[in-house]
């Protein structure tokens, strides 16, 4: 039972190039040079370098880097941040999911979606009001600054590189597959533009990549989602029917299908999806880049509005799939299985519903997707690597800001580098696993540390420390142990450890060893860490002392 | 930033009032996203055929389709109503706090 929630849950939270390169896995032949695809993607690259050339010019403190200055507005975070969310993988993923199994895809949205009005309720104001750059700054505000933020850079840098190669590999798989280029080739394009927009124009290129992406593909989604209504009239009772009546498996595409069957399983993707997503240091990273906590509020409401609104067309979509595409032999290879595997329903129905020329701005859409989801990640690992790891751990806070944006800058090379050789090396791996380990990850060291820090006032740097570490451990252990990478990667007949995804278990290690540590320290450095919490707590709620839009020290 | 200036707003009673609401309003719509949420999540797992039923006779249309955008729409809102009530309300508290304060 819990096989069929966890092999859905995987499909889909290996976000799409994943899958996509799942489902291209094997049998990719590189397709023939799709040109509109390529001249599509011509135009976006040199739309954003002309960004990235002004992003350049106007970067010129580590706020500015870091940080767009603190300049960007809510509505524009907003986007950034859907668009940071909305990968190659939802996208392709959830419709593909829909195309294959209907209201299971919704399902698997809705969890996606649920972590936004949380992190809004609890953590972006304070997030905002306590940080600068990094979301170590946060944790580590009154704890001891050199475990911590070792540790928080260690938890983001985990997190982005397993990221990284997931997304690199899906990329190259992908662009093979759409645009008929060679799969080397374009990890290497994805990998050296991403290191030009985030060593020339750091954050304010990163974002406005971003945003011009996720215009891009609300717009491309909102034309699909349109032309298949009209297809039916406007009436959706018509294109369910259509659907039940063309789909394998007939009315069960409209119930749950078995995604989450027992209760566990549920429990842990829940926790999961809303804790990983409150870790993730790319998304954390955003809430800097606006002036104050207003703005971060703001933030999150756009945000959860075009993800919510975006999840709704993939729905849409992914029916339409089923309807247009399942009659059309054009679509299906000799075995009767969709071209590219079923994560590709929504690149041909966009062929179907707006001919070649729509194709090719699809497909571009998916490669500027990708390209802006690894700048973010990368962004977010050289940050981790100038500012908490030299800036105050190396440098002890005695860095020049130049010394710290030259750092960040061949940290961003460096892991471009890495990201482009690991994308080759894995070119034939199963990654599938490496993001559900990203956001095990994400939630199990990154976020407990950094909520306890906010919301408790007894936690100390013990016991964030020994518990962080604990639920790094777990999750990576737990992920090994489990049915993905035991059984289906190095090939032992059953799991040490049951269920595929480990969060439940690796938070809940986190929290109770750091409330344990924490509680049962006695030592000056502890009773001093408690007594700065009133301090930390009233700037949290105020925003007095926060740093604001373009304050550099 | 002097010890003296949380010392005034830690003696400040709006601020007694500020933390009091805006806790009240954040945990109150964060208990409510979750038990919306795991709520749904049990009927898929406990009563999958519920969810299944049409809405109406002869409608392809299943009770899960309204309900699951429903969760997203209810989400969206009340992400909108915090927003409001912080832009209102706490912004407001604040601001008198932060000027009651001798900077």
């Amino acid at each position: 039972m819990s096989l069929r929630l966890i092999s859905v849950f995987f499909l889909f939270f290996s976000a799409l190039p994943v899958s996509a390169a799942e489902a291209v896995k094997g049998q990719v032949q590189q397709q023939p040079l799709n040109l509109p695809a390529v001249l599509m993607f011509l135009l976006f690259v040199a739309a954003t370098l002309v960004i990235t050339y002004w992003a350049a010019k106007n970067t010129r403190s580590t706020s500015d880097y870091y940080a767009a200055g603190g300049g960007i507005t809510g509505l524009q975070n907003g986007l950034a941040i859907a668009g940071d969310y909305m990968s190659a993988a939802s996208f392709l993923g959830i419709s593909g999911l829909v195309y294959l199994s209907g209201y299971d895809g919704l399902i698997y949205s809705i969890g996606f979606l649920i972590g936004w009005p949380l992190i809004l309720f609890l953590i972006a104001e304070r997030l905002r009001n306590l940080g600068r750059y990094t979301f170590a700054d946060v944790a580590s505000y009154r704890l001891a600054q050199l475990p911590i933020r070792t540790l928080s850079a260690f938890g983001a840098l985990a997190v982005v590189a397993l990221y990284l190669i997931a997304q690199m590999v899906g990329a190259g798989k992908l662009i093979q597959l759409l645009f008929g280029l060679p799969y080397e080739f374009a990890v290497v394009v994805v990998g050296v533009l991403m290191m030009l927009y985030v060593t020339f124009g750091g954050m304010i290129a990163t974002t406005w990549v971003q945003i011009i992406k996720a215009v891009l593909l609300l717009s491309g989604a909102t034309f699909i989602a349109v032309m298949v209504l009209r297809h039916v009239g406007f009436d959706l009772n018509l294109l369910f029917e259509q659907a039940v009546a063309v789909h394998d498996k007939g009315d069960k595409i409209m119930g749950p299908g078995g995604l989450v069957s027992d209760p566990v399983s549920a429990i842990s993707l829940g926790v999961a999806l809303i804790f990983g997503t409150a870790g993730l240091p790319h998304i954390l990273m955003r809430f800097f880049t606006v002036a104050d906590a207003k703005q971060a509020r703001r933030s999150v409401f756009f945000a959860t509005g075009f993800i919510g609104y975006f999840y709704i067309l993939t729905f849409v979509i992914g029916f339409g799939a089923i309807v247009l595409l399942t009659a059309n032999p054009d679509f299906f290879d000799q075995q009767g299985l969709l071209i590219g595997g079923n994560n590709m329903a929504a690149i041909h129905l966009s062929q179907a519903v707006g001919g070649d020329i729509f194709l090719g701005f699809i497909s571009a859409v998916a490669f500027a997707t990708i390209l802006a989801v690894v700048s973010g990640l990368t962004l977010a690992g050289a940050s981790a690597i100038s500012h908490d790891l030299y800036a105050s751990v190396i440098r002890k806070g005695e860095a020049s800001h130049r010394d710290e944006i030259r750092v960040s800058r061949i940290a961003t090379v460096v892991l471009g580098v890495v990201a482009i050789v690991l994308g080759i090396l894995f070119e034939k791996q199963n990654v599938a696993f490496m993001v559900g380990l990203a956001f095990a990850i994400a939630a199990s060291a990154n976020f407990p540390i950094l909520f306890l820090s906010m919301y408790w006032h007894r936690l100390t740097t013990r016991g964030a420390l020994i518990g962080g570490f604990a639920g790094l451990a777990t999750a990576i252990v737990l992920v090994i142990l489990g049915p993905i990478v035991w059984v289906d990667i190095l090939g032992n007949a059953e799991a040490v450890f049951p269920y595929k995804y480990p969060a439940l278990f690796s938070v809940l290690t986190a929290f109770v060893l750091i409330w344990l540590f924490s509680v049962t320290d006695n030592s000056q450095r502890g009773r001093d860490e408690r007594a700065m919490f009133e301090h930390q707590f009233i700037r949290s709620q105020t925003g007095i002392g926060a740093h604001g839009a373009n304050s550099d020290h | 930033m002097s010890a003296d200036l949380y010392e005034q707003v830690k003696r400040n009673p709006k601020f007694q009032q500020l933390v009091r609401r805006r806790a009240r309003w954040a945990w109150g719509l964060a208990s409510l996203i979750l038990l919306m949420y795991f709520a749904f999540i049990m009927l898929i797992a406990f009563t999958p055929q519920w969810l299944a039923q049409p809405i109406a006779m002869g409608s392809v249309i299943t009770l899960g389709i309204p309900i699951g955008v429903l969760v997203i729409i209810v989400a969206f809102v009340l992400t909108g109503v915090y927003v409001h009530k912080a832009n209102s309300d706490f912004d407001r508290i604040n601001q008198q706090i932060i000027s009651e304060t001798e900077q």
